[in-house]
């Protein structure tokens, strides 16, 4: 009984998410907006029931260790639930001009959930995998949901070989792992790692590192970001952008923490590596870009590289700088996606390039407001909230000893800031462009201002709540 | 009084002002930045009248640990009183100043300029490491923004290169903060003050910190983002630039550089030394060739900042004085020759000196003030640069006669680029038919130069009412750094008993010896 109360949120979103698609397949799309709702309202749900958010709740390991219902997991899926609930939300009014809103939208985006909701509860090999599957496979069908657009379903062919690549050399690691230590449960692989890091257990630990950085886009396995990011739906590249992002570097965290801790010596320099290329990269191949979007994929791949710094320096206090880096940067990413969802032209189609922003700041003075504040924001400028995380990564990175580390990633940073103040000249500094077409969507415009609002300096009153959480998540990996 | 949390308002008041401003059209946000500018200067007067002169160090000090890691820590000393008050004092001339020659998005511009008010009394009343690293880096987004939209025509490239380089300049100081805290395991910098951090990481820390007061100070040869971002940003940007961005890294040399790292302060003290005796005579040089009024006018800052830096690191009570007394001077006096700059710029639109001439013919009350402020910036006796100059350079010769020497040679080479400046912006026939048919100031114009000019004559003649708040700050910091004075080579030896004793040259109070400061002058 014990074990299903720990699962309690994934049997609601798991029940929930059948139902829905029931109604959806009686309903047909004309249910879509009814069912978006319900969804969010599912993810509410389950999130209450995640184990220790409410007093008193029960934490600890189900089904024999395979399942971890601890405070790391709750923090994870709470983060992870708020960013699915407000994809989905966000998405309802952006596909509804066109008539091309489907039913099934929120139901893939709660199977996803339930996925990701598993990748951060996993504590064995085998559930890493079955949660993992599930969240990419859900994907893979959101990103080519435009059926009509060829770009859409290039999108969805792309990321689906790319992930199924990237499977297939988890799998291979996995099994390596399995192979050599003789068990699929963290605590099991950890302990055979104590004594001596072989050389087979070595290969299975780069390639499980390696499958996972295909999951999160770190460089080098970081290819199909950009293409995938801009052939995609918007609403979905948002969803891309968050809450899986939270899933896949909550995933890296344990296992690297859990399985692998023994051997924290040889995982550090490749995440170390991974970390300074994808905040190279990621800074340096996004100041040509001239799509929003594929700019934004490229932030994701530097933002990652930052969070990793944070995973290099291990311990409590680097874990809990991870987590607070995703919580955070999952808030800043949905900003900014929420003002590129109402970048349309007069005729109400989409815009996406960077030219189109120009002089926004005299057209739609708020919107261009929201979208610096955004921007400076994920520059990580002082004032700003988006410094906090990034200031935690290189508190943690100087804690461990790594303090080459942080200078050498913090020095990359200004690489980044150039383009994140590019987008800033554009609306600010330049002639206006074309007008976008207005828009009326109350929800989104409400969310847009809670976003704003929480990456503003306001946003620092929350620092002492959130580093509380994010410490005690941390702990239970210790 | 004594619980009325002022330094708190002083820094809510302006985002209160910038909210309001945001909200209304141009005529109402012109004056609701003006009167709350006006309101922050009163209460900073306030300040200055209730600040203990002589009672404990860190005075109006307020402490909520808000922040988890860190707590809003506030509070000032003497030194950070006198920033603040410049500051406020700055302020609503700069507002004043932006009156007409601002006419695109005036509520977004008083905005920035309001919000640039509290990070930058933030830099000054921040007690907490932390804390003034927010303010301190915060403080490009409204500058950027400021130089971007309302600069001139190359303001593009002026806002990335003020920004960029500035922010590669702080982010290491970051690091070396993070580091600190590390050690020592407290954010508070009147701990950290006292805190001795190893010897072989000093030079580090200091490194790393300098790499940042270095940009803003800014010293040579980082300097190259100033005079592009003075030329480009409207007049009251530059005035804020010069009189009070560029004291944030001089007030870092003297709350972090020295007292934290004093060993390294002696051992890199050639560093410091060397690059600003080449600021000295190179951006004079260069200031001289200038044809646009305001590069020149920056070039100078540049070499006048070279002033403080070689003052605060003198290791001795003159040179420290006379650093930061030069730090308020500079404040006023390339502030006010920058709105000299905006009053002809407004009407000719060109900063090219050879459009101009003959001034003295059309505009006699301007040529009046463009004088006065010349003579302050060349350092005239009776000016505050003066005061501050002439300090600076006996404390850079007790602690080494070259860099004093020098020195010295800037203020001739000051005074050739400033005067012949003048005498082509002044004197003879005015160069262009539009020079000629300039009007002389108006009211306004006349209401922004003359506070500024009645404060520099103070300045200049009764420097006590400066120093005096500052005068055991400085004590406490030269107790500090005293184990790690380096030797100086300026060694007075007795020579008849009839002459002056050795050590009257040491303990000669500096506060304003005039008669050996004309010989040090001509």
């Amino acid at each position: 009984m014990q074990d299903f109360i720990l699962i309690l949120p994934e049997l609601i979103l798991t029940v929930g998410g059948l139902v829905l698609m029931l109604i959806a397949a009686w309903g047909g799309d004309k249910s879509g907006p009814l069912l978006t709702w319900l969804g969010a309202l599912l993810l509410v749900a389950a999130a209450v029931f995640v184990p220790g958010v409410l007093p008193g709740s029960a934490t600890g390991m189900a089904f024999g260790g395979l399942f971890a219902g601890d405070s790391f997991a709750a923090f994870a899926k709470l983060v992870i639930y708020a960013g699915a609930a407000v994809a989905m939300l966000m998405a309802m009014s952006w596909f509804g001009r066109d008539r091309d809103y489907r039913a099934e939208y929120p139901v893939l985006i709660l199977f996803s959930a339930i996925g990701m909701g598993m990748m951060v509860s996993a504590n064995d090999l085998l559930t890493l995998y079955v949660g993992l599957e599930l969240q990419s496979l859900a994907a893979y069908v959101l990103a080519a949901f435009q059926r009509s657009d060829t770009r859409s379903a290039e999108a969805g062919l792309k990321y689906f070989v790319l992930g199924a690549l990237a499977s297939g050399i988890l799998l291979y690691g996995i099994s390596l792992l399995y192979g050599f230590t003789g068990t699929t449960l963290f605590e099991g692989v950890a302990a055979k790692l104590a004594d001596g890091v072989a050389t087979g257990e070595l290969f299975g630990l780069v390639f499980v590192l390696a499958g996972l950085a295909f999951k999160i886009g770190a460089v080098p396995f970081h290819m199909w970001t950009p293409d995938v990011y801009e052939g995609a739906p918007s609403p979905v590249t948002a969803f891309f952008a968050s809450a899986p992002k939270v899933a896949a570097m909550a995933l890296l965290v344990r296992v690297s923490v859990e399985a692998m801790g023994p051997a924290t010596e040889q995982w550090r320099q490749i995440v170390i590596f991974a970390a300074l290329a994808s905040i190279v990269l990621g800074g340096v191949a996004a100041i040509g870009q001239r799509s929003i979007k594929r700019l934004l994929a490229y932030s994701s791949i530097n933002n990652v590289g930052f969070a990793l710094v944070g995973l290099a320096a291990s311990g409590v206090a680097g874990v809990a700088a991870v987590l607070t880096y995703m919580a955070v940067y999952l808030v800043m990413t949905l900003g900014t996606f929420m003002v590129v969802l109402r970048m349309r032209d007069a005729e109400g189609r989409p815009v996406e390039t960077i030219a189109s922003l120009a002089g926004l700041s005299q057209t739609r003075p708020m919107l261009a407001f929201a979208m610096a504040i955004f921007m400076f924001s994920l520059a990580g400028i002082p004032g700003l909230f988006g410094f906090w995380p990034k200031f935690l990564v290189f508190d943690a990175a100087v804690q461990a000893q790594l303090t080459w580390l942080a200078v050498v990633a913090i020095a990359m940073s200004v690489i980044s800031a150039f383009y994140y103040l590019m987008i800033v000249k554009k609306m600010y500094f330049d002639t206006p462009a074309p007008a976008y077409a207005p828009t009326r969507e109350p929800v989104g415009s409400a969310l847009l201002v809670i976003s704003a609002l929480i990456v503003s300096p306001l946003g620092y009153l929350a620092i002492k709540p959130l580093g509380e959480a994010a410490t005690t998540a941390a702990q239970a990996l210790f | 009084m004594a619980n009325f949390p002022i330094l708190s308002v002083l820094l809510a008041l302006p985002v209160l002002g910038a909210i309001a401003c945001l909200l209304t059209d141009a005529a109402k946000a012109r004056w609701i930045a003006l009167l709350t500018t006006l309101g922050v200067f009163v209460l900073a007067i306030g300040m200055w009248a209730t600040f203990q002169v002589g009672g404990p160090q860190w005075q109006f000090t307020e402490y909520q640990t808000l922040f988890g890691k860190f707590s809003w820590a506030l509070g000032i000393d003497g030194i950070a009183l006198m920033l603040i008050v410049l500051t406020a004092f700055l302020m609503p001339i700069c507002i004043l100043a932006s009156w007409r020659s601002i006419e695109k998005r005036v509520p977004e511009f008083m905005a920035c300029f309001l919000f640039m008010e509290t990070l930058m009394i933030g830099v000054f009343a921040a007690q907490d490491l932390y804390l003034f690293y927010i303010f301190f880096e915060a403080g490009l987004i409204p500058m950027y923004l400021i130089i971007g939209i309302w600069g001139g025509a190359n303001r593009i490239y002026a806002a990335y290169k003020f920004f960029l380089y500035t922010l590669l300049g702080s982010v290491l100081m970051l690091i070396a903060m993070l580091w600190m805290v590390n050690y020592a395991g407290t954010t508070s910098i009147p701990a950290l003050m006292e805190t001795d951090f190893p010897v072989e990481a000093q030079n580090w820390l200091w490194l790393a910190f300098f790499a940042s007061f270095a940009v803003k100070m800014p010293m040579w040869p980082v300097h190259t983002w100033l005079p592009d971002a003075h030329v480009q940003a409207p007049t009251a940007g530059s005035v804020i630039l010069a009189g009070v961005l560029l004291k944030m890294g001089g007030y870092g040399f003297v709350r972090f550089s020295l007292p934290m790292f004093p060993e390294a302060s002696g051992t890199l003290i050639w560093i410091v030394f060397g690059l600003s005796m080449v600021a000295v005579v190179y951006t004079s040089l260069v200031a001289l060739v200038q044809q646009d009024m305001k590069k020149l006018i920056a070039y100078s800052s540049v070499a006048h900042m070279a002033f403080v830096t070689i003052g605060l690191f003198a290791f001795n009570r003159q040179g420290i004085e006379g650093g930061l007394i030069v730090m308020l001077a500079h404040g006023l006096v390339s502030g006010a020759l920058f709105l000299c700059v905006g009053v002809v710029y407004d009407r000719m639109h060109t900063r090219e000196i050879g459009q101009y001439g003959g001034l003295s013919n059309n505009m006699p009350k301007y040529a009046f003030f463009f004088m006065f402020f010349t003579m302050a910036s060349v350092g005239l006796p009776g000016t505050a640069n003066f005061v501050g100059e002439f300090l600076a350079l006996i404390g850079a010769y007790q602690a080494n006669t070259w860099v004093a020497a020098v020195a010295t040679s800037g203020i001739i080479l000051g005074a050739a680029y400033m005067l012949y400046l003048y005498w082509r912006m002044a004197y003879g026939t005015a160069r262009t038919a539009e020079a000629a048919a300039m009007p002389d100031l108006d009211k306004r114009e006349f209401l922004l130069l003359a506070p500024l000019a009645a404060a520099t004559l103070w300045m200049g003649v009764y420097p006590e009412s400066f120093m005096a708040p500052m005068r055991g700050d400085v004590e406490i910091l030269l107790e500090r750094i005293d184990r790690a004075r380096p030797q100086s080579d300026s060694q007075p030896t007795p020579g008849r008993p009839a002459a002056a004793a050795p050590a009257g040259h040491g303990e000669s109070h500096g506060a304003a010896p005039a008669p050996a400061a004309e010989g040090a002058h001509h």
